[in-house]
């Protein structure tokens, strides 16, 4: 990009999107640092639950971006989760690995962006209820191609996915700054992470440049995005296979985390517990999106724990967690529309007028 | 008949009415006009109950009509056909009509819809059509006759004769006049057709960026050529 | 020649249960402007009602009256306490307020009533009969369903067509403003036409129900199919959704006789599409905008 000889009205926009990019570069090693120690102190389960919520984060991250940034519902990215879950868990399914990991998930995610590309032309032209009922539809058709192929797709079983083995460099590199040991699971948990700040780092740029724009634009008003030159149908499916593309890498690291693909693991509650979290963090905040990531990892286990003090069975505390989710969601909606993220981001605006208006 | 004492309306930080305060007396008909955005049918919607007023106060025959919410202003009396015509062009001719009296306090009778057809033969002829197959004249028609089968007191109408024909208008204007002179119907009249308006009407009110500016008799206003450059076009 | 036969006649008796959910989903549309997505957890709460009454002791019918006023009160409470707030306002929040309550109404329902399969009785044989070398598979319960069906639509179009009632709620459907103006209590008209509603679906549930099993899940694929039928017949088109409801069960039926019972929702997302793409005011759409 530094060697494009640059028109100089664009000198001055570039220098600050140059900016923009250090900035996020900059949050990402923070970040990194950051997922370094945590992964490192806590425990093998945390490190699981760690991993869930870095996989959740990838698709909630997409799927924010999809709904907050350009307007658009998608209730099936579970069926995009399980695409990209599928691809690994098939890649894996050989006594020796195919792909490296890098290989393995960047095919998950070339092949749900494929496939949301092919869905995204289709719903381009759908809005609202109508794009919600095609991908609520997308939802429960996908686990039954999975029942249907069960030779290849293992059925109602699913597929085993061999965990990764720990590349000797990675274990070198992670032993040398921390003097711990990796196993198979920690990995996988820095695999997620290391997902997930990459995928983060892009999809912050992509909001910040001119393509996040036209989607704003593309959201607010089709009339006059038109009229502006904007292609609507192009920006449409642009956002919508970048957030597949999101689904389908989440998917990836979620086979490996789970070691299992299954049409069960990929139910409908799986696509709007994924909008819960995006509507509770915010729509269109990546940090709304990892908040509400770390609320469907943490969550369910503090309210089954209610559950069980107030004298409900196991399976009734189970469901106690979405019960709450969807309460919320509905109160989110009917009190705070915009989310955990956009509501204190108001309250200091507010706070920030008040502050500066005369006394 | 009609009471307004300082009413204004707000939208956010724009003033629509500004203090507006006059009378309409009974029986008579009173135009409301100004130019485009001058707030005839803020004033209209305010009166009606669509919209709440910031300030001030409205009653008709000394019921107050500014708490009131627009579901109850049939059974008051008050009968507003919008801006637009408000036709429903799903139902027919026959349901907009039935839709009209079923607002009253009593109970409509076949008679009243009969009275319609009687008044609007060319209603009568396809009473069992869809609204949307009648031209805008007819249409007029419909929602005059539609607002008459709730027995109002007071009829609120907004810009008549939005994109009808002369002829048609002068048709439409020479029925309200009877009406008035037969039921001792009260009018409260918009109209940016201020000639038209003025040729019927007995007071003119002429509203100026949210304020009203003129109230006199219609023969005065029409009569006043500097007024009328000033506000009303002609 | 029997498996046709067999395929044709149990879809068109699910069609008809399509068509009536699809009926309720068009209800709710045409007054509110609004997919109501929860329809189906509402229809299998109050088919629990019922169950939870028969498994009591009480007799089938009072439980499916039950599960039917159970409907109505239902509808009622929902569109005013939680649709009114966001009636009229961006498109997005009204989906995921449908789609918050749909997961509420589905936990809310496993913790009560707990997640086991239960059956449901059937009042009527579920067996078909023969016909010389044919067996003719229209049991019993499937004529009820499709009486049942068609009464209630009569009910509905009686009432639309012919009371002052039915106007009051088409004119509040159609221009809510010129509704009030005209003195009709729009907000009212807005809570009995979701109450009507999920009466509907409560019939489609009870319907579904019959002779089966029951779990919290087992409306799920029908508020999909509803809205897939819902949308083939044209979302503003009560009649659409009773066409939309014959003409995509029979449809499912063949694919999941002939292809495989697994691709059936495939098969409902390909057919969706398609007339989303080319018809999307579906079948029975006269003008593509409201003339006004």
């Amino acid at each position: 990009m530094a060697s494009l000889p640059l028109p100089l009205a664009k000198v001055g926009r570039s220098t600050l999107w140059q900016s923009t990019l250090w900035r996020h570069l900059l949050l990402a090693v923070a970040g990194l640092v950051v997922v370094v120690l945590v992964l490192e102190g806590t425990s093998d389960f945390r490190n699981a639950q760690l991993a869930a919520m870095a996989y959740l984060g990838i698709a909630a991250g997409g799927l924010t971006v999809l709904t907050g940034l350009n307007g658009q519902i998608s209730l099936g990215h579970g069926a995009f989760m399980a695409i990209g879950a599928y691809t690994t868990a098939l890649l894996y399914q050989g006594t020796e690995p195919v792909l490296p990991v890098l290989g393995v998930l960047l095919a998950a995610t070339l092949v749900a962006l494929v496939v949301g590309a092919a869905v995204g032309v289709a719903a381009a032209r759908l809005h609202g209820p109508y794009l919600a009922g095609a991908t609520l539809a997308l939802a429960i058709a996908v686990p039954g191609i999975a029942l249907f192929f069960d030779g290849v797709l293992g059925g109602e079983q699913g597929l085993n996915v061999r965990l990764p083995e720990v590349p000797g460099w990675f274990a070198d590199i992670l032993f040398f700054l921390t003097a711990h040991d990796v196993s198979s699971s920690k990995y996988v948990a820095y695999i997620g992470w290391l997902s997930l700040i990459v995928t983060f780092v892009l999809l912050a740029n992509l909001s910040r440049s001119r393509v996040g724009r036209i989607w704003r634009a593309v959201r607010d008003d089709e009339v006059a995005a038109e009229i502006a030159g904007i292609n609507l149908g192009r920006a449409r499916v642009l956002a919508f296979l970048v957030s597949a593309a999101c689904a389908g890498l989440a998917g990836a690291v979620m086979a490996m985390a789970v070691r299992l693909t299954a049409p069960s693991g990929f139910t409908l509650t799986l696509s709007l517990t994924l909008l819960t979290a995006v509507v509770l963090g915010g729509l269109g905040s990546l940090l709304g999106a990892l908040i509400g990531a770390a609320l469907l990892t943490f969550l369910p286990q503090v309210v089954t724990g209610v559950g069980a003090d107030l004298g409900l069975s196991d399976l009734q505390s189970a469901e106690l967690t979405p019960l709450v989710y969807g309460l919320t969601m509905v109160l989110v909606i009917l009190l705070a529309p915009a989310g955990i993220v956009g509501s204190v981001r108001g309250w200091w605006r507010s706070r920030a007028e008040k502050a500066h208006k005369p006394a | 008949m009609l009471d307004v004492h300082e009413l204004t309306t707000t939208y956010g930080p724009v003033t629509a009415l500004d203090h507006v305060s006059f009378s309409a007396p009974k029986g008579k008909i009173t135009a409301v006009l100004g130019a485009n955005g001058a707030g005839k049918t803020t004033l209209l919607r305010t009166l009606s109950g669509l919209i709440r007023p910031t300030v001030g106060a409205a009653s008709l025959d000394g019921t107050d009509l500014v708490r009131t919410p627009a579901e109850k202003m049939s059974a008051l009396g008050l009968a507003h056909v919008p801006e637009g015509r408000g036709v429903i062009t799903e139902l027919t001719i026959e349901e907009n009509l039935r839709l009209g009296g079923l607002g009253r306090a009593d109970r409509a009778k076949p008679a009243d819809i009969d009275r319609a057809y009687s008044l609007f033969p060319v209603l009568g002829d396809r009473r069992n059509a869809t609204a949307d197959t009648l031209s805008g004249g007819e249409r007029q028609m419909l929602v005059i006759a539609r607002a008459l089968m709730a027995n109002p007191k007071i009829l609120l109408l907004d810009e008549p004769s939005l994109g009808l024909a002369p002829r048609i208008v002068a048709q439409i204007f020479d029925l309200l006049k009877t009406l008035v002179e037969s039921d001792g119907l009260t009018v409260l009249l918009v109209e940016q057709n201020a000639r038209s308006a003025l040729s019927i009407a007995d007071f003119g009110v002429v509203l100026n960026l949210g304020r009203l500016v003129v109230h006199e008799p219609a023969d005065v206003l029409a009569a006043d050529e500097k007024l009328r450059h000033a506000y009303l076009g002609f | 020649m029997q498996q046709f036969l067999t395929t044709a006649l149990t879809g068109l008796t699910l069609g008809f249960v399509y068509a009536a959910f699809a009926l309720a989903l068009v209800l709710i549309w045409r007054s509110t402007r609004i997919v109501n997505f929860a329809q189906a957890p509402m229809a299998m709460i109050t088919t629990y009602v019922a169950l939870v009454l028969i498994d009591a002791g009480v007799s089938y019918w009072v439980g499916f009256v039950a599960a039917l006023v159970a409907g109505l009160v239902l509808g009622a409470v929902v569109e005013r306490v939680f649709v009114r707030p966001v009636e009229g306002k961006s498109e997005i929040n009204a989906v995921i307020l449908t789609l918050g309550l749909f997961i509420v109404l589905h936990a809310l329902a496993a913790v009560v009533f707990g997640s086991r399969y239960r059956s449901f009785p059937a009042p009527f044989g579920l067996h078909g009969f023969q016909a010389g070398e044919l067996r003719i598979a229209l049991t019993g319960f499937g004529i009820f369903t499709i009486v049942a069906v068609l009464v209630v639509m009569g009910l509905l179009v009686a009432l639309f067509r012919f009371t002052d009632l039915g106007l009051k709620m088409r004119a509040s459907a159609f221009n809510a403003e010129v509704a009030r103006l005209l003195g009709v209590k729009v907000g009212r008209m807005l809570t009995l036409g979701w109450a009507l509603a999920a009466l509907v679906g409560s019939l489609s549930g009870l319907l579904i129900a019959g002779g089966s099993l029951v779990h919290p899940s087992y409306m799920d694929s029908v508020v999909v199919y509803g809205f897939v039928a819902a949308v083939l017949g044209g979302l503003d088109s009560p009649a659409g959704a009773v066409v939309g409801g014959l003409l995509l069960g029979v449809s499912l039926s063949f694919v999941s006789g002939y292809v495989g019972s697994e691709l059936v929702a495939l098969a409902s997302l390909v057919i969706l599409m398609l007339v989303l793409l080319l018809k999307p005011g579906g079948l029975f759409s006269h003008a593509a905008e409201r003339r006004v």
